[in-house]
C-alpha cells in the first residue's frame, strides 16, 4: 500500500533533535582528543608530549625515563580514563533508562555496596589469606574482591526482584537500599577491626584514583566494559520504548524481560570492573547523562554513544587536574569529580523540583 | 483467520478473580466496543487481548495463539492505547510517535510519523515537548504512535488491530468524534478495532458490534442493536436504562431511568 496516497502529500521535517544529536558525536569526538592530548602533556615530571615529539621528530631516540613515564604511565592512565569514564557514563545512562529516572546512577544495581564490602573485606580481612595466595593475587586482592563483591550483590538484587519471569526495577531498587544498609552495617564492623594502615588504604580507595593504572589492569577490565559498550549499541531503541513505560514497550514489540537482564548484567560488568580498578567514582554516571539529554535530547541511540565521548572526556580532565593541582603530591580524582559534580546534581534537582512544580 | 477471538478467559489478581470464563470475539472491518461498569472486567479482558497479564484460556489473533508469538511479532499485528500514558522523558512529539514506528517500517516510511500527527490534528506540535501539552492532546500525540505502529490495516491480507482503553477519555466532544472516526475508518479499512468504552451513546454511534461484561463474564455480545436494549444494559449496569433510538437516523441512544416519587 503506497503510504503518501493515505494522506495528502510529502512533509520535509526540519533538522531533528537526532541529527543534532549525531553531530555532537563528532564534536564530543574532537573534546577527547584533545583532553587526551592534556592528559599526556601534563604531569609532575618535566617529560611533555611536545618535548617527545620534537625528539622523535628530530630523530633522536627517547631517554628510559622518558619511555617509562609515557608507555608505563601516562598511556595506561590514559587509557584506563577513557574506558572508566566511558563506562561509567554509558551505565549511568542505561540505568536511568532503565529505572526510567534521571537520578538513577551505576551503583543502583547494588555495583556499588557490593563492590565496597568486597573492597573493605580485602582489605582488612586480606592479611588471613594463605601466604601463597597472597604472594601470588597481592596486587590484584582488592581488584578481585571488589568486583566479585559487586557480581554477587547484583546477582543477589537481581533474584530478589525477579518473580514468575518478571524483574520489578522498584524491587530492585528497594532491596538495593536494604543491601546497601547492611553491606554499610558489616563494613562498619570491618572499619571498627581495621588498623590505621588500613583505614587509610580504605579511605584512598573509596575516594577513587586511576593512580594504579597498568596494562595488566587495563587488559584484565577492557573486556568487561567493552561487552557494555557493544550491549549499548542495541539498547537504544529499546530503552527508549521503555521510557513510555513496561507495557507500552512490551506492546511495541520489546522484549523488555531480556533488555532489562542484558542492561543490567552489561552494568554490573562495566562498573564492577572499573569500580574494582579505580575505586569510588562519582557523579560521572549521573551528570553525564543528564548534561547530554540537555543538549541534543533524551534519544538513547545518540545519548548512549555520546555519553561514552563525554565521560571519557571528563573523567580523563578530572584526572588532569587532580595529578596537577597540588603536584607533585596527588588528589583521590574522586575529590575532583565530586567538586565538579555535586554542583551539577544539585542543579539538576532543582531544574526538576522547578518543572514538577510547575 | 480474520477474528480477535479469547475464549474462556480466566484472571485472578491475588486471591481476587477478576474474569471467569469470558468468551469475547472481534471481527475485522468492525469497531468493536467492551462496554460494562467499574469493576467488571473490561480493562483486564483488554490486558488479556495484550498479553499483559497471565491468563488461563486461549486467545487467537488471526488464527494464531497470542501465547505462541514473539513481543516483535505481536506487535507486527495489533498495536495498543493504554488508558494513561506517562512519559519519563523530554522527548518531543514525534519522537514519541517515531518510538512507535517497528524497526522494519521505519526505515522505509519517514514521513509517516508526521502523516500520523496530522490524522490527529497534532502536526503542528510536532518538535513540542510532549509533556508540555494538555493532557486531551498527549493522548491523541499517543493514538498518532499507535496509529505509526500499524499504519497499514491489512497487510499480507492479514487484517492488524487497534486496540484502544478508553481512548476518549480525556478529550472534548470534539476530539472525541475525531478520534472515533478515525478509529472507524480504521475498521472500514479492512484493520479491526477493540474499544472499552464508557459513553455509551458514543459506543452506539460508531460501535458495529459490543460485548457487555458484568462480573468477569461477557454475557452478551452481537450487533450494536441487538445488544442495546433495556434489558441488557440495565442488568449489566444495575439500574435501570432506557434505550431509544434517535427519528434522524435510528441511532441507538441510553438515557438512565430515575422513577419519579
Amino acid at each position: 500500500m503506497a503510504i503518501a496516497s493515505l494522506d495528502g502529500a510529502s512533509h520535509t521535517p526540519p533538522k531533528t533533535r537526532l541529527s543534532r544529536a549525531r553531530q555532537m558525536h563528532w564534536l564530543l569526538a574532537g573534546f577527547l582528543l584533545l583532553t587526551c592530548l592534556a592528559s599526556l602533556q601534563i604531569g609532575a615530571s618535566e617529560v611533555t608530549l611536545s618535548s617527545v615529539a620534537t625528539k622523535l621528530i628530530a630523530g633522536e631516540s627517547l631517554s628510559r625515563m622518558e619511555q617509562v613515564i609515557l608507555w608505563d604511565i601516562r598511556l595506561p592512565r590514559l587509557a584506563m580514563g577513557i574506558l572508566i569514564g566511558g563506562a561509567l557514563a554509558v551505565s549511568g545512562a542505561m540505568m536511568q533508562g532503565l529505572f526510567r529516572n534521571p537520578l538513577a546512577d551505576p551503583g543502583i544495581v547494588g555495583v556499588g555496596a557490593g563492590a565496597g564490602l568486597g573492597a573493605i573485606i580485602a582489605i582488612v580481612l586480606g592479611g588471613f589469606l594463605p601466604a601463597a595466595f597472597l604472594g601470588t593475587f597481592k596486587n590484584h586482592l582488592i581488584p578481585l574482591a571488589a568486583f566479585l563483591g559487586g557480581w554477587v550483590s547484583t546477582i543477589l538484587l537481581y533474584r530478589v526482584a525477579t518473580r514468575g519471569g518478571r524483574t520489578s526495577v522498584a524491587t530492585m531498587l528497594l532491596a538495593g537500599i536494604a543491601l546497601a544498609a547492611l553491606a554499610g552495617a558489616v563494613s562498619g564492623i570491618l572499619v571498627y577491626m581495621a588498623d590505621d594502615k588500613q583505614l587509610r588504604d580504605l579511605t584512598f580507595w573509596g575516594l577513587g584514583s586511576l593512580a594504579g593504572a597498568s596494562w595488566t589492569k587495563l587488559l584484565a577490565a577492557a573486556p568487561l566494559i567493552a561487552l557494555s559498550f557493544g550491549a549499548s549499541f542495541f539498547l537504544g531503541r529499546g530503552l527508549n520504548t521503555l521510557a513510555l513505560g513496561e507495557a507500552t514497550a512490551a506492546h511495541i514489540g520489546i522484549d523488555v524481560q531480556r533488555m532489562k537482564l542484558i542492561a543490567i548484567l552489561s552494568v554490573a560488568s562495566a562498573t564492577g570492573a572499573a569500580v574494582a580498578v579505580s575505586g569510588g567514582i562519582g557523579f560521572i554516571g549521573i551528570v553525564v547523562p543528564h548534561l547530554l539529554r540537555l543538549a541534543t535530547g533524551p534519544d538513547h541511540r545518540t545519548l548512549l554513544p555520546n555519553a561514552a565521548l563525554l565521560g571519557a572526556s571528563l573523567l580523563i580532565l578530572a584526572d588532569v587536574i587532580s595529578r596537577s593541582i597540588i603536584a607533585p603530591a596527588e588528589l583521590p580524582i574522586g575529590i575532583v569529580t565530586a567538586v565538579l559534580g555535586a554542583p551539577v546534581f544539585l542543579w539538576i534537582l532543582l531544574r526538576q523540583r522547578g518543572w514538577a512544580d510547575g | 483467520m480474520t477474528q480477535f477471538r479469547a475464549s474462556n478467559i480466566a484472571v485472578s489478581i491475588g486471591r481476587t478473580e477478576i474474569l471467569c470464563g469470558a468468551d469475547f470475539v472481534a471481527s475485522a472491518g468492525e469497531l468493536t466496543a467492551i462496554v460494562g461498569p467499574n469493576g467488571s472486567g473490561k480493562t483486564t479482558l483488554l490486558k488479556s487481548l495484550c498479553n499483559d497479564l497471565a491468563y488461563d484460556g486461549s486467545i487467537k489473533i488471526n488464527g494464531t495463539d497470542i501465547a505462541e508469538l514473539t513481543p516483535w511479532d505481536q506487535a507486527a499485528q495489533r498495536a495498543v492505547l493504554a488508558q494513561s500514558n506517562v512519559i519519563a522523558f523530554p522527548f518531543t512529539v514525534i519522537e514519541v510517535v517515531q518510538i512507535g514506528l517497528r524497526a522494519g517500517t521505519s526505515g522505509q516510511h519517514d514521513d509517516l510519523p508526521m502523516q500520523a500527527l496530522r490524522k490527529v490534528g497534532l502536526a503542528h506540535y510536532a518538535h513540542r515537548n510532549l509533556q508540555e501539552l494538555s493532557g486531551g492532546e498527549q493522548q491523541r500525540a499517543h493514538l498518532a504512535r499507535v496509529l505509526a505502529q500499524v499504519w497499514e490495516p491489512v497487510v499480507n491480507n492479514a487484517p492488524r488491530w487497534l486496540l484502544l482503553d478508553e481512548p476518549v477519555a480525556s478529550l472534548d466532544i470534539a476530539h472525541q468524534l475525531q478520534v472515533m472516526r478515525l478509529a472507524q475508518k480504521f475498521a472500514q479499512a479492512g484493520g479491526g478495532v477493540i474499544a472499552v468504552m464508557h459513553d455509551l451513546n458514543l459506543t452506539a454511534m460508531f460501535a458495529d458490534s459490543i460485548a457487555v461484561v458484568a462480573e468477569g463474564k461477557v454475557i452478551s455480545q452481537g450487533g450494536t442493536r441487538d445488544v442495546m436494549t433495556d434489558d441488557i444494559l440495565s442488568r449489566a449496569y444495575g439500574c435501570t436504562l432506557r434505550v431509544g433510538c434517535a427519528p434522524s437516523d435510528g441511532t441507538p441512544f441510553v438515557l438512565p431511568h430515575v422513577a419519579q416519587t
